[in-house]
């Protein structure tokens, strides 16, 4: 039950090496083990979206993968997501523009969803938009203010307008 | 009200953002202290059963288990078993107050039985499975109205039946405005609305310090108060030994002002283990434990005369209340009392009975009852359109309230006893807007091109009224110290609505304009003595207007102090940032000048001198300004809806809402808000069903089962605001949190029913989910 395993993860550009219990999930080792506590857990069940990361750029669910599992493997996670510690990611000063956030409990699982899918995508249609966050489980905005600021985002992003 | 107003009414961005999108900001569960222990719940897998022993022998040889506690190990620590937290009304017939673990009967699935304490929550969960609870199953009451009848299961075995409160509300001649009317209309209702599932569940962390004596409770709640006033008074603490923090707050949505079990029970495992021990509520004990709103069942009648003016409304309602009561009657007592909402409705009777059942406690989610009384009436206005002939929007305009009538007086009495003044707004206005922006008068054309195409699409209309900011107070400090930055407090939590940045513009417009010069905390007990907290779209009205009230103290005593020692007249002196300026562009006075941290420091005292002016001590005031009558905030909804008839789908083609709530201290935080709402009525309308089987166990346990509404199946929801502003406080504020929610399932039923003319379908209930679509068309 309580079997361990050595692993390294580079988190954010940091590299880490933990013992850690098998059974422990990615986000319980993320907030617990290394403090990264801006990833969240809201159903752990792996509807909700909440404790989204980026697994070698990829959008996972971490409250579905097992700590090991990322063993040498990329993380990101929301405290990776600013360039610095002044300046907000071009997504992260849409999303405060645009009111894509109240309570802001889901947001770093949306930070970490849109970021990939705008690599993707970046010239998304608003559809294109909601069905990317459709994973993500958000009670407060009614996920309008998240989308307008996607786009506006992507605007940025591609070198369009400022705002 | 200063009307040149630079900071109220801005659309700034928010403070609280940065740290919330850097992922910096610290919930519940990011609070981690040395030594800390997790607890984990056994609960109760029944809906009803007696408690025959616990064995807890094999959780406690597991190791990392450091207890596990019951009812009789928390005795030691109890002056008083039960929550009693129960809003006083006449109406009970029974007190049912929550123990803070089971006794000897359970009467819920998940009501706490006992809680293991482990070295972290992994453990504890193993542990949770190996305590043996050894269970008598009895007869459980699950639906409402069964619950009611003669003979049904007692809910709790000592009750005689399940009537835990009935009322009536009744004004005018109700029988005799049926018995001359044209025509009388009946309808039954069946309403359901689901938990509040705020995306982080509730949680705590206790910490207790036995060198201090101290116990302070981290507690994700709306209502830091409240959770304070009860641990008080059940674990016989003084008040100075007894703190209640609130984090940042991942939502709340009404769950979260309700106090819980958890509570106490969690501060007691801190006491006893002389640690700190966190409970962190997961997904599924969200479900089965945070308290929901359920099932209304309605029968209503309408009479009207000929061209449909409503002479008479009459009906009653049955509630399910759960188990225990956990707030109150005001659930039902909402509903009830808002049933005639934005119409004149001139004599009105209704029965309210509430019935205990199985299930965890009902208590208000956003919306709190309006939502199922805006339904109901809406429901009957379409009835009696459809009767007369009439074209909806057209029976309604005949019955709103005229704006030439405001104040409107509702002869029913609200809670506090108060008659029920709907203060403001232009109802038939708001309507007209919304019918204007959503093409109403174009629709018949759309439909019938629509129909021709083999589509069926509808179209919907509800108007209603939400009172607001309830009283009687939100404490709200405002203080200036050596910093010279503006230090607001206030009792009531922030949950989301970006409380923060709303009392820091309306205290930045009189203390120098600069937001950023405002520091906001919020439900701290250690930092208001008295506090009711984040409910009923309350905090802008009530904690507002007391910053506004405070801030402006505070501006008039700076400013004197400053005139002293600058030794200019008060009328030429004014805050610009965090400084005090003699006002004007002459060169000379360029340089005259004080800052606030100066002029706080000068009042702050120094050993042996006296202070400038004569004035009291201290840069701040504390204001508790009382409030009895409500604002009431107004609006219209139209929806289009396309319906397919094969799959039951429902797609919402537009959403078009109007919306007043008085003057808007931030458009932007004001406009999410309505939005939100509306997405979470939407939500209710369509997806939501909390459902049980016939011996009250839940079926709808996580988010595949209990659909909550994605970004793909909303639309774009249009909002267009007016600002009538409330006559009932100096900022002409009313609430908002709540508001967007109400008209979203009347509104729907009225367009998929528009929509499924042709098949003749009535929709008289809410969740409308396909299947129950498809069933409706079969049997039409």
């Amino acid at each position: 039950m309580s079997a361990t395993r050595t692993i390294s993860v580079t988190v954010n550009g940091k590299a880490y090496e933990r013992e850690v219990e098998v059974r422990v999930t990615l986000a319980d080792f993320l907030r617990q083990e290394l403090g990264l506590t801006g990833t969240h857990l809201g159903c752990e069940h792996g509807v909700c979206g909440a404790c989204t990361i980026q697994l070698n750029g990829r959008s996972a669910r971490s409250c579905l993968t097992l700590a090991v599992q990322a063993d040498g493997q990329e993380i990101k996670t929301v405290e990776g997501v600013a360039p610095s510690a002044d300046e907000l990611h071009p997504l992260q000063e849409a999303l405060s523009e645009h009111h894509g956030l109240q309570c802001g409990f889901c947001t770093p699982g949306i930070l970490l969803t849109l970021l990939e899918f705008l690599d993707d995508n970046p010239d998304p249609s608003e559809a294109d938009i909601r069905l990317a966050i459709s994973g993500n489980l958000c009670r407060c905005t009614g996920y309008q203010g998240i989308v307008d600021a996607a786009l506006a985002a992507a605007e940025r992003l591609r070198g369009g307008a400022a705002k | 009200m200063n009307m040149t107003m630079t900071v109220i009414g801005k659309p700034m961005l928010r403070l609280e953002d940065p740290r919330l999108l850097r992922g910096e900001a610290r919930f519940i569960d990011d609070i981690k202290l040395a030594n800390m222990a997790e607890a984990a719940f056994v609960r109760s897998p029944n809906g009803h059963a007696l408690i025959k022993g616990i064995d807890a022998s094999a959780a406690l040889a597991l190791p990392g288990v450091m207890a596990v506690l019951t009812l009789d190990d928390l005795r030691p620590h109890l002056s008083g078993e039960h929550l009693v937290v129960g809003l006083p009304s006449e109406a009970y017939k029974q007190d049912r107050n929550r123990p803070a673990l089971c006794r000897d009967e359970a009467v819920y699935v998940g009501e706490p039985v006992a809680v293991v304490v482990a070295e972290n929550r992994y453990i504890a969960e193993d542990a949770v499975d190996l305590v043996a609870v050894d269970y008598d199953i009895l007869p459980a009451a699950s639906d409402c109205r069964a619950a009611l009848a003669e003979g049904a299961p007692p809910v709790h075995r000592d009750g005689a039946d399940n009537l835990l409160a009935e009322f009536d509300m009744e004004y005018g001649d109700v029988d005799a405005a049926f018995a001359g009317a044209a025509h009388v209309f009946g309808e039954s209702f069946w309403q359901h609305r689901g938990g509040g599932h705020s995306i982080e569940c509730r949680g705590m962390v206790a910490d207790y310090d036995k060198p201090t004596d101290k116990l302070v409770l981290w507690n994700s709640t709306q209502m830091a108060h409240s959770s304070l006033r009860v641990l008080v008074e059940m674990l016989g603490r003084d008040e100075n030994r007894v703190r209640v923090v609130t984090p940042d707050i991942g939502g709340g949505f009404g769950p979260k002002l309700v106090i819980y079990q958890e509570e106490v029970v969690v501060s007691i495992a801190s006491i006893v283990l002389g640690r700190p021990v966190k409970w962190i509520e997961d997904r599924r004990e969200h479900f089965m434990t945070s308290t929901q709103e359920r099932d209304q069942y309605w029968e209503v009648e309408i009479a009207v005369d000929d061209a449909g003016g409503i002479r008479g409304i009459r009906g009653s309602i049955v509630h399910d209340h759960g188990a225990y009561t956990a707030r109150g009657i005001n659930l039902p007592q909402n509903s009830g009392e808002t049933l005639p909402g934005p119409y004149v409705v001139p004599a009105y009777r209704m029965n309210v009975r509430l019935a205990l059942t199985n299930k965890v406690p009902v208590t208000p989610v956003r919306g709190a009852g309006h939502p199922q009384a805006c339904f109901a009436m809406e429901r009957m206005l379409d009835r009696v359109a459809r009767e007369l002939g009439l074209d909806r929007a057209e029976v309604r305009r005949r019955n709103l309230i005229p704006a030439e009538s405001m104040p409107y007086t509702k002869p029913l009495k609200s809670r506090s006893g108060a008659p029920i003044v709907l203060d403001s707004g232009d109802f038939p206005a708001s309507q007209q807007a919304a019918l204007d922006k959503a093409d109403w008068s174009g629709f018949g054309a759309r439909q019938q091109a629509a129909l021709e195409d083999g589509r069926y699409i509808g179209i919907g209309v509800a108007n209603f009224v939400k009172g607001t900011g309830r009283g009687p107070f939100e404490e709200v400090t405002v203080r200036i110290g050596a910093s010279g930055r503006v230090q607001v407090y206030t009792g009531a939590a922030a949950i989301g609505q970006g409380t923060e940045t709303m009392l820091a513009q309306i205290v930045a417009e009189e203390l120098g304009g600069e937001v950023a010069n405002i520091t906001v905390t919020t439900g701290d007990t250690a930092r208001n003595s008295l506090g009711i907290g984040t409910s009923n779209s309350r905090v802008t009205v009530v904690a507002g207007s007391s910053a506004h009230a405070a801030a402006r103290k505070v501006r008039d005593k700076a400013l004197l102090v400053a005139s002293h020692l600058l030794e200019l007249p008060v009328e030429e002196l004014e805050i610009v940032g965090a400084e005090i300026r003699a006002k004007g562009a002459d060169e000379r006075r360029k340089n005259v000048w004080i800052a606030l941290a100066d002029v706080a420091n000068a009042v702050a005292g120094t050993p042996g001198y006296a202070l400038p002016g004569g004035v009291e001590p201290g840069l701040e005031a504390t204001e508790r300004l009382l409030f009895d009558a409500m604002p009431y905030v107004n609006g219209t909804a139209v929806a289009e809806v396309e319906v397919d008839p094969h799959t039951g789908g429902v797609e919402i083609l537009s959403y078009k809402m109007t919306h007043d709530c008085g003057r808007m201290i931030n458009p932007m935080i004001v406009h999410g808000q309505v939005i939100g709402g509306a997405a979470h009525g939407i939500g209710n309308a369509l997806f939501e069903w909390m459902q049980y089987d016939a011996m009250a166990q839940p079926l709808t346990t996580n988010y595949a089962d209990y659909l909550l509404v994605t970004a793909t199946e909303l639309p774009r929801i249009e909002v267009v605001h007016t600002e009538t502003p409330s006559p009932l406080n100096d900022l002409g504020v009313k609430g908002v949190g709540e508001c967007g929610v109400i008209p979203a399932a009347a509104v729907l039923a009225s367009a998929i029913e528009d929509a499924l003319t042709p098949f003749g379908v009535r929709i008289a209930r809410a969740p409308i989910t396909p299947p129950d679509i498809l069933a409706l068309i079969r049997a039409a």
